[in-house]
């Protein structure tokens, strides 16, 4: 079991001085997910918050390898990265037990919509590669428009609640179980408020050998509309209520990681954030059904794959 | 034509001087870029006498703020604290060892 003394001592390889938001939760992320080997790692990162806070020019927040890639295609980049690499190795221009690791990181924006296509693809050719997706539901960096990642009642600038609609109208899209139906040896889900569920999944992505891919719900203090200080709280909720069931899925067999000891109402995490508030006027009360609905009837059935 | 290195020779360099690829060959060179300035009305005061060194203030800050040495707490880092106060909630002991406190802030 890994402790926080020890991670404390590792040097940062994303440092201070970035332009995140106060309270964001890329970086909290990013602290331990690149912790969690101790090689050198390559890193493809789509346009996204991550991206443009962290490499305004002349400033560089990385202490490591790092690479721009457009919003579609950080997962081509890191393949293509990779591939390089395993061709060196043939040609013993680097060394055998020279091991490097390889990560894509993007965006809910930039991996459930634009970047999917290459992330499919490299997955599907079984690159030996990590993605992980900061998924904080919506464009941030762009405006806050909605994303295939934005959820159902979710008001976002592109679908805001007004009186034509109470906000998005779609369910959104289960990337980590469209990434586990890829059938790749290592997919999870995870949340950054649980470090250690985060790090020891991290750790299982970047030593598969193939490719890995780790969706973490990003708190978004701007966006998601609630006070700075509550980020890890409010993903703490996300775990309580189901609506972000923590788990991973291993060469096919699911488990979940997280069990709340009382399975709270999507209430507890939808009022304290202002993009659901109106949700909560009489004529809108009907969503609020119909998000407890469709959570319940998500968390039987990742029940019920776990049992498989 | 000589390429820019160094941050100051970048910040000031002509499309000429630019490193190909635009590539930045001062890494983590945002250690010189002091968010502190962005804290707005609050700031986190540590109090080491009720610390117990859990260092979940540590990971949960998002801009690397908490320094700490051989595991324990040594302060807060104030060139790069935004303030957010994630730290003061996220802090388990009571009273907290981690306490937001007004700060008047000064227009540069
Ligand atoms: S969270 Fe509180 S008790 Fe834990 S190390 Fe930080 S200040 Fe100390
Ligand atoms: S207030 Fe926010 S930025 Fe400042 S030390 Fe605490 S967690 Fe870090």
């Amino acid at each position: 079991m890994v402790r926080l003394r020890e991670l404390a001592s590792m040097e940062d390889r994303l440092v201070s001085g970035h332009g995140l938001c106060l309270g964001c939760g890329i970086p909290v992320i990013m602290k331990v997910v690149l912790r969690a080997t101790t090689d050198p790692i390559v890193i493809a990162n789509a346009t996204g918050c991550l991206e443009v806070c962290t490499s305004r020019f002349p400033w560089t927040s990385w202490r490591t390898t790092w690479m721009h890639s457009a919003f579609e295609n950080a997962a081509s980049t890191i393949a293509g990265v990779e591939a390089m690499y395993k061709a060196l190795v043939r040609k013993g221009k680097i060394p055998k037990d020279k091991k490097i690791k390889f990560l894509a990181i993007g965006g809910d924006g930039g991996t459930y919509d634009i970047g999917f296509q290459a992330l499919s693809g490299a997955a599907e050719r079984g690159h030996d590669f990590v993605y992980i997706c900061y998924d904080n539901n919506v464009y941030a960096n762009t405006g806050g428009q909605r994303s295939a990642a934005t959820p159902l009642g979710a008001s976002a600038t592109t679908s805001p609640a007004g009186s034509k609609i109470p906000g998005k109208m779609q369910k959104r899209k289960d990337l980590t179980q469209i990434m586990a139906a890829h059938g790749i040896p290592y997919v999870a889900q995870a949340s950054p408020h649980r470090w250690m569920d985060l790090y020891n999944k991290a750790k299982k992505a970047f030593e598969v050998d193939g490719p890995a891919f780790l969706n973490v719900l990003t708190p978004c203090p701007l966006e998601w509309k609630y006070d700075e200080s509550q980020g890890m709280r409010i993903a703490n909720l996300a775990a309580d209520t189901c609506v972000w069931p923590l788990y991973e899925v291993e060469n096919g067999k699911y488990k979940i990681n997280y069990f709340p000891k009382e399975k709270l109402p999507v209430i507890k995490w939808l009022e304290p954030q202002g993009r659901f508030r109106h949700l909560f006027k009489e004529e809108n009360k009907w969503l609020i059904d119909e998000i407890q609905k469709s959570v319940d009837e998500d968390w039987e059935r990742l029940q019920r794959l776990a049992k498989l | 034509m000589k390429k820019a290195k160094t941050l100051e020779e970048l910040k000031n360099a002509t499309w000429k001087e630019l490193p190909i690829g635009t590539v930045n060959p001062d890494p983590a060179n945002s250690l010189k870029n002091f968010t502190g300035t962005w804290r707005s009305g609050k700031k986190p005061i540590f109090k080491k006498d009720t610390c117990i060194h859990c260092l979940f203030c540590w990971v949960y800050c998002p801009d690397m703020a908490i320094i700490v040495k051989d595991g324990k707490v040594l302060g807060i880092n104030y060139d790069y604290c935004k303030g957010c106060g994630i730290c003061e909630v996220e802090c388990p002991t009571k009273p907290k060892s981690i306490e937001m406190v007004k700060e008047e802030v000064t227009l540069s």
